[in-house]
């Protein structure tokens, strides 16, 4: 079961309040003041041109980076320091890339309990949360694959299996199928969406791609650094 | 399991890198262990020479080398007579010179010394030790001064006749030659000098108070336990820096290369290093993967470091030119020793990388890429 029904009804799950965003001493501004407050459960597209900020905002939400200005919360709580972070990146938050980020060396098995390796998760229950997991996406079969004999779309759903290990709250998608094909994409997606709603677990989701993004219960479009809802 | 194959998969991923540092950990090792057995050895194998038979020894107080060391016989008689005293006997050491061999210890004893009496002896005997222009030879000597009893031999300015040729455990009896104390003393031009007394007590815990009467009676000697001697005489206190120095400098060159390794291993897997951290992985556990890989190539190194120092020592042992002055004892600490500065080296050398490691910032690592 998903931490999601822990949490308190009424707190978004996941909040970034004036979020601004510069590299290179502000030179380079990359958002510009964005507020986003996600639900619990709720599924959310962020659509817009490339270099608009939409994953950078991941990034911020998932607590990979710090904002320039604003704060993001989780559940509520703003994590100030890195060991909340590293907490939040453990046990709250699953990320998936564009680039499914595997370790060549590993297979498809260990792949996956890296995070449960992090958080300090018994092998045992590692691993019973994996054969759930690599079941429902069909790679049961492949679990003692090396990454490099795995397909695009096998290698993605590993990489989404990874993200759901430690039974994340947020799931944040930087364009989950953006290296696919359309037929695979639109496998992945569906598998995406169906594991979100079965485990109760929220999507935040960046993509170029109207017609995937459409099947999120919200849209919202990024330009040039702002979030218009 | 899968931690530790995170950091076997990047020392078989690089092998050539890692048989490099490897290999450079384990001459390391191989050379530490070599240089301090044999200056160890060589430092017990005096202590030895020393301690046949006796206790304690007496020399001339404030010298830095026996060689120098001046008892007189005065002395030697003296001490000899006094009641705690069971047995003293003089030595005189020199060194001497024969046709293609420079460098000869030289022993001036008396014939009742516990050298002549422990040592097996191969031809001749203890009996004719007195005779004039007689020497006795060490096996080794015989060799290669291609000597035997009855034989004359040329050695410095005089020639002698060998009286016997007898074996020791201690390489530098079995490569010396014995003179009788008078006849070194001539041939040395050290009449009525002794380098060192060697002492027998006949009660071991009067050690202090014949201490304290030699130094009342000989201010300008003193007397140690053998232990204290070993301890405080700076010879052996400068072959046994001089060893862990060499030792030491092996160490610090394969640490460089440790680190050299280990920042080249972080620098090529920085987007590894960002999905473990995007995954969960801590500081520490991210510095545990690194320190473990340098840790690992540390302790194989040094494993096989200690292979080839066995080996070196075992050839070196058994090198006739060497016969006898290599002693293989290696001692259990000195492998502790060595074991637990490779691995203390193979750290520090990874503290740095390791560190670099924990400030790769994931979203950086995984963009740039």
């Amino acid at each position: 079961m998903s931490k999601v029904a822990t949490q308190n009804a009424k707190t978004p799950l996941i909040q970034g309040e004036n979020l601004w965003k510069s590299y290179e001493a502000g030179a380079i501004p990359v958002l510009n003041g964005v507020d986003l407050s996600v639900d619990a459960g709720e599924t959310v597209a962020l659509c817009g041109p490339s270099g608009c900020g939409k994953s950078t905002l991941l990034h911020l939400l998932g607590s990979l980076d710090e904002p320039t200005r604003g704060r993001v919360l989780l559940n509520g709580r703003e994590l100030k320091r890195s060991s909340e972070r590293r907490n939040a990146l453990r046990h709250e938050v699953g990320f998936v890339f564009q680039l499914h980020n595997l370790l060549p060396d590993l297979t498809l098995e260990e792949n996956c309990l890296i995070p449960s390796i992090a958080a300090g998760i018994s092998r045992r229950d590692a691993l019973v949360r994996f054969e759930q997991l690599a079941g429902r996406t069909g790679l049961i079969h492949r679990r003692a694959q090396k990454i490099q004999k795995l397909s695009g779309g096998e290698r993605q759903r590993t990489a989404l299996c990874r993200a759901l290990m430690n039974r994340p709250a947020l799931l944040l998608a930087d364009e989950p199928t953006g290296s696919l094909d359309e037929k695979t994409s639109a496998q992945v997606f569906e598998l995406l969406m169906e594991l979100v709603a079965t485990e109760g677990i929220t999507l935040v989701m960046a993509t170029h791609d109207r017609a995937l993004a459409a099947k999120c219960r919200r849209l919202s479009e990024m330009h040039e650094g702002r979030l218009y809802v | 399991m899968i931690f530790l194959k995170l950091i076997y998969t990047n020392l078989r991923r690089h092998r050539i890198r890692t048989f490099i540092t490897l290999a450079g950990i384990a001459f390391s090792v191989a050379a530490m262990l070599t240089v301090v057995t044999i200056l160890q050895g060589a430092v017990g194998m005096f202590s030895s020479l020393l301690s046949a038979g006796s206790e304690m020894v007496v020399f001339e107080k404030n010298i830095s080398d026996l060689f120098f060391s001046s008892v007189p016989d005065q002395a030697v008689k003296d001490i000899s007579t006094w009641p705690m005293v069971k047995k003293a006997n003089p030595v005189l050491f020199g060194i001497v010179s024969s046709a293609g061999h420079p460098l000869i210890t030289c022993f001036g004893i008396d014939s009742d010394d516990a050298r002549l009496k422990q040592a097996t002896w191969l031809s001749g005997s203890a009996e004719k030790f007195n005779t004039t222009d007689s020497i006795v030879l060490g096996e080794r000597a015989a060799e290669f001064l291609n000597a035997q009893t009855g034989e004359e031999v040329a050695i410095g300015h005089g020639k002698f006749h060998v009286t016997g040729v007898l074996r020791t455990r201690n390489g530098f009896e079995d490569g010396g030659v014995f003179m009788p104390l008078t006849e070194a003393q001539e041939f040395f031009h050290k009449q009525g000098i002794a380098s060192v007394m060697t002492i027998k007590l006949n009660d071991k815990n009067q050690h202090g108070a014949f201490k304290e009467r030699v130094k009342a009676a000989y201010p300008e000697l003193i007397a140690l336990e053998d232990e204290e001697f070993n301890r405080s005489y700076s010879q052996f206190k400068i072959l046994k820096a001089t060893a862990w120095a060499v030792g030491a400098c092996g160490m610090l060159l394969g640490g460089l290369g440790i680190a050299n390794t280990m920042i080249m291993s972080v620098f090529t897997r920085i987007r590894e290093i960002a999905i473990l951290r995007v995954n969960g992985f801590s500081n520490s556990q991210i510095a545990a993967v690194i320190l473990g890989e340098a840790a690992l190539v540390a302790m194989v190194g040094a494993v096989v470091g200690l292979l080839i120092g066995f080996v070196a020592i075992f050839a070196l042992k058994h090198t006739p030119a060497l016969h006898g002055y290599v002693d293989a004892t290696v001692d259990a600490p000195i492998i502790a020793i060595i074991l637990f500065v490779t691995c203390v080296t193979g750290v520090l050398g990874a503290l740095y990388p390791a560190g670099y490691a924990m400030r790769v910032r994931p979203v950086e690592a995984l963009r740039f890429e």
